[in-house]
């Protein structure tokens, strides 16, 4: 599924958080979304996602306004994973999980056949079916994340926005995450905070600066020595790899 | 109906929901039994019988008298009103994601009493219903104002908390302002003993205004628990799985507000239902709400009418205040569902 932002503008009381933002993202591809803190990506993701409503302009997924579909309809196809989304709640893997078919529920439907191979389908492709009995909260912040993930994709989603998903984890599973989420038959769109990161597992890449998109474009046209520092203000070298689209960039130390 | 639902759960469940009814209705017979005029458990069932019409068993009439006329409908008014307070603190504690959240907190208890008393004392109006229609009035009063100060349906889970927090501060400090400067001493002790609740003057229209109102907000409650199980990991992420926040968030405080209402304004504010029974609830059925909120409304039942026979039996001659016996027996049980429920790590 497509997803075209045209002229998205919000803010907060007088201060504007995401400006005049425009941009498309085609079937299947996995945007990055990168911007120093405060440049309004959550923001921006969260508009995408049709959980704020922009002061103006408009969002399409797949050639339908979302403002004017119902929000049950279009959490059948939008799915949203927050970074690291907490609760007190005493629930197990699987509660988390089903919580995922919510929106293709009714009221007081019953648990069908459909729902739980969804269910199943989504824990074996994060591999956390043997956990599916334990309690949440015994879980650590990678098992946590790949639970949201695998609730996301039971909702069954044509596009997945993930918010800074690898926030707190270690490296490894760091790249196990977006390794994941790239290898998924979606549209997805993710905000990260690691430069390397994004260029290593995103098609294209976003960079929001002021709430404005400073650029937009494959990780190597991107993420050049002069956009780091007018963006980022850091200095850094931005070298070649095997694989050209994808290049990495060392910081320098002083 | 349910695919792959944990082994024997089926079974669990059935098996749980029968025991609750069979031991519901036993103890709701042995409230009817006791009292200053003891009777007979078997003469209880069959007065009950009698009066339905079910059977025809020769009773002493006084005894048909003091079941039909005095006992059951107050043991009826407790389990009801049991069922619906645990129904609210299983509701609020949902959707404001705080294990602290029941009616009390949200200061509709305390808005409650400030209108009942404000009949008592002040005498606006005359008589038992306008009491009732004071504390009604009053409960709406509070949840107005935590509307108001929390800003709408809208804001954070925690300043709405807050709110109600001030609400509370407020009205009690309103009653006890009224009972201070204008009560005589009898009338503080009237309304000290209506504040910590009692099921003293109930008949059998308070029964069937309870028997509209509980199970109907026990079945909006439910058909809405799906919606509630989404609010686990909060507001925006309930919104991402397709519920509108904004919208059942208000149905559900409504609910609860009419609930409240019309139970304190009947048997006044009593406490710790609300709180301690939603997590008892939890720990037998685990915290998804199509199993959560009816085991609420019968560990609710149940838990009120227990309290009802202990207020009365515990001191000879003497009847306690309902809600200084539910916080007894509550507190040492809570306490002990806090320490097995700690997180295993």
């Amino acid at each position: 599924m497509s997803i075209v932002a045209e002229n998205l503008s919000w803010g907060v009381r007088r201060r504007t958080i995401v400006s005049d933002v425009s941009l498309s993202v085609a079937p299947g591809e996995t945007l990055g979304l990168i911007g120093p803190n405060g440049s309004g990506k959550s923001s921006l993701l969260r508009l995408l996602a049709g959980l704020k409503r922009p002061a103006s302009g408009r969002v399409e997924i797949n050639g339908e306004d979302i403002a004017a579909v119902p929000r049950k309809t279009l959490s059948r196809q939008v799915a949203f994973v927050q970074q690291s989304a907490a609760t007190d709640t005493n629930v197990s893997v699987s509660d988390v999980v089903r919580l995922g078919r919510t929106p293709h529920r009714s009221a007081l439907a019953g648990w069908s056949e459909g729902d739980e191979a969804a269910v199943r389908d989504a824990l074996e492709r994060v591999g956390m079916t043997s956990r599916r009995k334990q309690a949440w909260q015994t879980l650590s912040g990678g098992e946590r994340q790949r639970v949201h993930i695998a609730r996301a994709l039971a909702q069954a989603p044509q596009v997945m926005f993930l918010d800074e998903p690898t926030n707190h984890l270690d490296i490894h599973h760091q790249i196990e995450i977006l390794r994941m989420v790239r290898d998924l038959d979606l549209t997805s769109v993710i905000a990260l905070h690691d430069l390397n990161l994004a260029a290593m597992y995103c098609d294209r890449i976003v960079v929001l600066h002021g709430g404005r998109i400073h650029a937009c474009g494959s990780p190597a046209e991107v993420l050049t020595p002069r956009l780091l520092k007018d963006v980022f203000r850091v200095f850094a070298h931005v070298e070649a790899t095997a694989d050209a689209a994808r290049p990495h960039i060392r910081f320098s130390a002083d | 109906m349910s695919v792959g639902v944990q082994d024997g759960s089926g079974v669990r469940l059935a098996l749980l929901t029968l025991v609750s009814a069979v031991v519901l209705v036993f103890a709701i017979g042995v409230a009817t039994a006791i009292g200053d005029y003891t009777i007979g458990l078997g003469n209880v069932f069959l007065a009950i019988g009698n009066g339905l019409g079910l059977t025809g068993a020769e009773l002493p009439p006084i005894e048909e008298s003091v079941v039909w006329d005095l006992r059951l409908s107050r043991a009826l008014v407790a389990a009801l009103a049991g069922a619906g307070l645990a129904l609210c603190g299983a509701i609020l504690q949902a959707l404001l994601r705080n294990p602290l959240a029941e009616p009390f907190v949200l200061g509709i208890s305390a808005g409650a009493s400030t209108g009942g008393v404000c009949v008592i004392v002040l005498g606006l109006g005359a008589g038992s219903l306008s009491l009732s229609a004071g504390a009604f009035a009053g409960a709406f009063a509070a949840f107005g104002l935590v509307a108001l100060l929390s800003n709408g349906a809208t804001s954070g889970p925690n300043h709405t908390i807050l709110a109600g927090v001030a609400a509370s501060q407020l009205f009690n400090a309103l009653t006890s302002y009224i009972v201070t400067t204008s009560g005589n001493a009898e009338q503080a002790r009237n309304v000290m003993f209506w504040l910590l609740g009692s099921f003293g003057g109930v008949r059998w229209p308070d029964f069937h205004l309870l028997l509209v109102v509980v199970p109907m907000g026990l079945a909006i409650c439910i058909y809405l628990a799906r919606a509630l199980d989404a609010f686990t990991f909060g507001d925006e992420d309930a919104a991402a799985l397709g519920v509108p926040v904004a919208r059942i968030r208000l149905a559900l405080f409504a609910v609860t507000a009419v609930m409240t209402a019309t139970i304190v304004s009947m048997v006044g504010a009593i406490g710790f239902v609300g709180l301690v029974v939603p997590h008892a609830a939890r720990y037998v059925v685990g915290p998804m709400h199509m199993r959560l909120l009816p085991a609420c409304a019968a560990i609710g039942a149940l838990f009120m009418v227990v309290a009802d026979i202990v207020s009365r039996v515990i001191v000879a001659q003497q009847t306690i205040p309902i809600g200084v016996v539910t916080a007894l027996v509550g507190v040492p049980f809570f306490a002990i569902i806090l320490y097995r429920a700690r997180p295993q790590t």
